[in-house]
């Protein structure tokens, strides 16, 4: 079956991958942090006292959940120029995943925050806290408990999602890959090697997500 | 000009209508036969055999740790070096049934491991074999559980079915990118892709909300 697997040409390749990876990395890194910004504030949107507000949310997040990520990367590498707006394959890959994600980071941490009972806010009003107060010292602390977990499944889902940025020429692990499919036609050797790389990454991120619940879990019945 | 490009896109809408329905159908097959073969595993998951459990665990955690475009490269260009020399549609609705079951596995095998193990004592002692006792017993009070994220698990399919236009299935996606070549209006044309998916995904949504809403109300009059 694997007969002629060539273990030289992937050593061969090794450092051109190692670049890769670094730079799914990075880009994982750096849209996972800007898609929790965009998250936090279309939460905040979403339940916010105006009704403008929540429906723009609602709008950004329903369209997005319910389109896949290929057609938004599509959208704005695509769009985007029409506007005139020329930006690099790897910023338009960075915005579409942010976007992305943000939609479901905004339903995880509103997840979190209607778990904090109504009354711990009652209480905090009660005793003149103001908004931010109430959010800063009595609503995050608790949420933000909840949401460790599904936040880490998320990245988890923006590592494999960041795969797709290969479609539209990002440097990232997969394009690798595919480079050396066309470069040496070795699709075996190039996609395995691809498959273990993401697999790594995978099984460390699954590894924190477990001992994030565990942990959560335990402080609960604590 | 814009005009001129909204007439031509009006004109080309049946290839969108087409594209669509190639969509539904791969999607459609993908779902089938995800859904057996994910309750078949998923049902041998949840039982303590040893033996079973460990190979389904290893596949489960690899489509789940790597990402769909990998997956669909593997199967499309690595099976052929295997000689399994698969079209394009037939490739894609493996893939996709691959990525399915996996899903459907763990959220079947999760549901099953949720009823009490009462209710499998005493479905034995009634005197009903393996099969009734799953038949008539536990797998109508899993469907509980299992079956608000089976239905979202649905809409994530649907949406990574999106996917396969890599490897030229003329689905919905695809249709887009063929387009935007033709009618350089990129957010018109992935805006018209978007409602397309916006109009299966979206009910899909809904129903997979409401029926975590209903199991959610009987689970507390128990």
């Amino acid at each position: 079956m694997l007969e002629n697997f060539n273990l030289r040409i992937i050593w061969e390749y090794m450092p051109f991958f190692l670049e890769g990876l670094r730079n799914t990395f990075l880009i994982s890194i750096v849209s996972i942090f800007l898609a929790l910004i965009v998250g936090i504030i279309a939460c905040a949107c979403r339940l916010s006292r105006w009704k403008l507000l929540r429906g723009v949310s609602i709008v950004y997040i329903e369209s997005i959940r319910s389109t896949p990520l290929l057609v938004q990367i599509y959208f704005f590498y695509f769009g985007l120029p029409t506007l005139g707006l020329r930006i690099p394959e790897l910023q338009t890959g960075i915005l579409a995943l942010m976007l992305n994600s943000g939609a479901y980071i905004a339903e995880i941490v509103r997840a979190g925050i209607t778990s904090v009972e109504s009354g711990q806010i009652e209480a905090g009003i009660s005793s003149g806290l103001s908004y931010f107060q109430r959010m800063r010292f009595i609503v995050l602390p608790q949420a933000l408990g909840v949401t460790v977990p599904p936040l880490l499944g998320q990245s988890i889902v923006l590592v494999k999602d960041s795969a797709l940025l290969s479609l539209i020429s990002v440097m990232e692990l997969t394009r690798c890959g595919q480079v050396l499919t066309s470069e040496r036609f070795m699709p075996t050797e190039a996609f395995l090697t691809v498959a273990f790389f993401y697999l790594c990454i995978y099984f460390v991120l699954k590894m924190l997500a477990d001992h994030s619940q565990k942990k959560l879990i335990f402080r609960e019945a604590y | 000009m814009i005009l001129f490009y909204l007439h031509r896109l009006i004109e080309i809408f049946p290839f969108f209508l087409k594209g669509l329905w190639m969509t539904v159908a791969v999607s459609g097959l993908s779902l089938f036969f995800g859904t057996i073969l994910g309750f078949l595993l998923g049902i041998l998951r949840s039982g303590n055999n040893k033996l079973l459990n460990w190979p389904i665990g290893v596949y489960v955690s690899v489509i789940r740790g790597t990402p769909f475009v990998v997956q669909i490269f593997i199967v499309f260009f690595i099976l052929p070096e295997w000689g399994i020399q698969l079209e394009a549609f037939p490739a894609a609705v493996l893939a996709l049934t691959m990525l399915g079951t996996a899903f459907i596995c763990e959220i079947v095998a999760g549901g099953i491991m949720a009823v009490p193990k009462g209710q499998w004592e005493a479905a034995a002692s009634s005197g009903l074999n393996v099969v009734q006792r799953l038949r008539f017993v536990i797998v109508p009070q899993a469907m509980q559980t299992i079956l608000p994220p089976l239905v979202g698990q649905y809409v994530l399919l649907i949406k990574d079915s999106s996917v396969v236009s890599v490897i030229g299935v003329t689905e919905l996606t695809r249709v887009g990118w063929l387009t935007v070549v033709r009618i350089p209006e990129g957010l018109m044309v992935f805006t018209l892709v978007g409602i397309l998916y916006f109009v299966i995904s979206y009910p899909l949504i809904r129903v997979s909300n409401a029926l975590e809403r209903k199991m959610a109300v009987r689970e507390v009059r128990l």
